[in-house]
């Protein structure tokens, strides 16, 4: 599965380590929730950096206390159709600030990525190869964005006042 | 009229050029059907029993006579030459091809009309009053405020997968033609005691399998923070709404499952952290969208003009007159229903030709615009009254002045099985019975106001549970079989219809709904209390009585 990060194709730093498999002592490491839970500061302490899987079911609040000890947090769409974790990326970027990698894992598809940028998304786990490689031009899909979000992408009506400003300073 | 500015000529031609793509891919077998549903749905298209049905939005019922044009073009061009007027201000093509479908969004996107959002689980249409702008005593214009949420909601990045589809209607009218309480979010405009402008908002409405009025979550809400407290109600709904089950996945099963008090709580936590926002609408970004609307420019005219005044003559135009002409703000302008409901027709239904001279008797007698109202009629809403007798012959002549506007014939009915993959029962031919039954037009008023709607399964299109008479069909025993309800209503006083009685074959329907009317005429208390009067003072047995008696 293709790791999209920074707009390219990009080898995954990370390796998955499931509860059962024993943690290795250095190196970065993505983690189930309930693993990082059990013990976050033995974890913040390893040699290597940590990033956590976190559940579309579960308030991202559990997770605030620790985000600054976490290189990455990858949060989960079960099904495309599941949005849950629009709303937990967007918490985490613009309400707690989190300046670490945001992961978008499950079936992530390329009709999604655009959302998923505005959300606050910067890595993708891609589910086919070929909605990674179309990854540049898809995201240019739209120019126009209706909505504000932390992406920092100027909406529509705040466009237009500033040309309605620029208009009227021009006169 | 709200005019398009380039920023948003600019996304829709972006969302069709998307869209093309993704028919593309699903051609060449790149993209599987199941990931394909979801995009075509949020391009208004569905699988039906025969062939691809294709919804277009008008959003909040508003349309230019150019854009009618464009709807009767597609009508033409890519499909059997009519159009069906939904119970949402959006209109429905029943025979498009898939591989046509990218060209007829491009011509739409022309005028400025597009499929976004028109199905699929995320915000739809947002509808209003179709007298919006026009209708007397009104607080403002809705329209701005929907055109706001329109942009809102349009391929909102967080809310694109919501556990179920969500729809808003907006009023400011004190008599609500929104239906707002039966919607996921309702809004009513009105100024408080401070003479500051808001909204009172509504939330959890809804009909389907398990039907329920919209109750208060905040009784006033400034303009200027309409999107954050949207934003909140619909953040809450995305993370806590049930995904488990597609029929406990609305947010009124959520607000009903954790209380109103409780809801409302969670979304005024969430409100407070958001309040203060980029969301937040200064009164220059209100005003910039209200100055993209355009108004006629009304002439000085008489309320009782010589043509109108020689025209009250002739009875036919008099009943006309009576049924399908309404008051407007503007002294000697009127506002026309144009009833589509002819006599053995389909409800809602218009051909291409019709579309083609409503849009021409729009730019001759109503300033080119044209309206879209959840009745499944449309209107002119800007007639001068001195031009109403030309304007009933024309009308008359294209069929859609048939005088039953608001009377018993004038029937909701959504496809049905005729139609629909979820139908378990035929609307379109239990509607067509029912106008033949009610062709008379001296008894149709004699009854009175009365609104029957009909749907085809429990989804509800058809809007059964709060027609004055509702029916809805079912199926046992792979028989079509229909319930009745009485009692129901959609306005500011809505409330749910209740069941009479054991479920009717299709063949007894009329029959029962004819028992069901004389029994009204006999039981009401005076001439002008309505059926839905009756039946509230009275309650359901009475007409149980009628009905069942025989049977």
């Amino acid at each position: 599965m293709p790791l999209v990060k920074g707009g390219r194709i990009a080898t995954d730093a990370f390796v998955h380590v499931a509860d059962d498999a024993e943690l290795p002592g250095d190196g970065a490491v993505l983690i189930s929730a309930a693993r990082f839970l059990e013990n976050p500061e033995a974890i913040s302490r390893r040699l290597g950096k940590t990033g956590v899987i976190w559940p579309n079911n579960r308030d991202v609040d559990d997770l605030v206390p620790y985000l600054d000890r976490l290189a990455v947090v990858a949060l989960v769409f079960p099904t495309f159709r599941d949005g849950r974790a629009y709303s937990q990326a967007r918490l985490l970027r613009e309400r707690y600030g989190f300046k670490g990698e945001l992961r978008a894992t499950g079936q992530v598809l390329r009709d999604q990525f655009l959302f998923m940028l505005r959300a606050g998304f910067d890595a993708f786990e891609v589910k086919k190869e070929a909605d990674a490689e179309a990854f540049t031009n898809t995201a240019k899909r739209y120019s126009v964005f209706y909505q504000p979000t932390g992406d920092g992408r100027l909406t529509a009506l705040h466009q237009r006042m500033q040309l309605r400003h620029s208009e009227s300073a021009g006169q | 009229m709200y005019a398009y500015d380039e920023l948003d000529r600019t996304l829709i031609n972006e969302r069709v050029s998307e869209f093309r793509d993704q028919v593309k891919r699903r051609l060449s077998g790149e993209l599987t059907e199941d990931e394909f549903k979801m995009l075509r749905l949020q391009n208004g298209v569905y699988l039906q029993l025969h062939a691809y049905m294709f919804r277009v939005a008008i959003p909040y019922g508003t349309l230019s006579s150019k854009q009618l044009r464009a709807l009767a073009h597609v009508a033409r061009r890519y499909d059997r030459g009519y159009g069906h007027f939904t119970t949402r201000q959006n209109i429905q093509y029943n025979w498009i091809k898939l591989a046509e479908l990218p060209d007829a969004l491009a011509d739409l996107a022309e005028v400025g009309i597009h499929a976004m959002q028109t199905s699929g689980n995320n915000t739809r249409n947002v509808t209003s009053d179709q007298w919006a702008g026009v209708a007397p005593g009104e607080i403002e214009d809705p329209r701005i405020w929907s055109e706001l949420l329109r942009q809102y909601t349009t391929l909102h990045p967080e809310f694109s997968f919501l556990p179920r589809k969500f729809k808003f209607a907006i009023t400011a009218s004190s008599h609500d033609r929104a239906a707002i309480k039966i919607h996921d979010i309702g809004l009513r405009l009105y100024r408080n005691a401070e003479g500051e402008t808001g909204f009172e908002v509504l939330v959890g409405g809804g009909l389907g399998r398990t039907p329920f009025i919209a109750k208060t979550i905040k009784p006033f809400v400034p303009g200027r923070d309409l999107l954050s407290y949207v934003e909140a109600i619909l953040r809450v709904y995305n993370q806590y709404g049930r995904r488990d089950n597609i029929y406990k996945a609305r947010i009124k099963i959520l607000v009903h499952e954790l209380g109103i008090e409780k809801f409302a709580q969670e979304v005024e936590e969430e409100w407070l952290q958001i309040r203060d926002s980029a969301l937040t609408l200064d009164s220059s970004v209100v005003e910039e969208v209200r100055s993209r609307f355009s108004y006629p420019v009304y002439e000085k005219l008489p309320h009782m003009p010589e043509e109108l005044k020689k025209a009250a003559h002739d009875p036919l135009f008099e009943r006309w007159r009576r049924n399908s002409v309404f008051p407007h703000k503007m002294p000697g302008y009127a506002i026309v229903t144009l009833s589509l409901k002819p006599v053995g027709g389909p409800p809602g239904d218009a051909t291409a030709e019709q579309m083609d001279a409503i849009a021409d008797l729009a730019d001759k007698y109503s300033f080119g615009e044209i309206r879209v109202g959840h009745e499944q009629n449309l209107a002119l809403p800007h007639v001068a009254r001195r031009d109403l007798p030309v304007l009933w012959k024309a009308l008359d002549k294209i069929g859609v002045a048939t005088p039953n506007v608001n009377l018993v014939s004038d029937i909701i009915a959504c496809p049905g099985l005729d139609y629909c993959s979820l139908a378990n029962a035929r609307s379109i031919p239990i509607a067509q019975e029912l106008t033949r039954r009610f062709a008379n037009h001296d008894t149709a008023n004699l009854i009175g106001r009365l609104h029957i709607n009909i749907s085809g399964c429990i989804n509800a299109c058809g809007h059964h549970h709060v027609g004055h008479i509702g029916i809805l069909g079912v199926e046992k025993n792979g028989e079509e079989f229909y319930q009745i309800t009485i009692g129901g209503r959609a306005d500011e006083n809505a409330e749910l219809g209740a069941l009479i009685g054991p479920a009717v074959k299709y063949g007894e329907v009329a029959d029962v709904i004819e028992d069901i009317v004389e029994a009204y005429l006999a039981l009401r208390a005076r001439p002008d209390e309505l059926f839905v009067e009756t039946v509230k003072r009275l309650g359901v047995e009475p007409f149980r009585e009628r009905v069942y008696a025989t049977r």
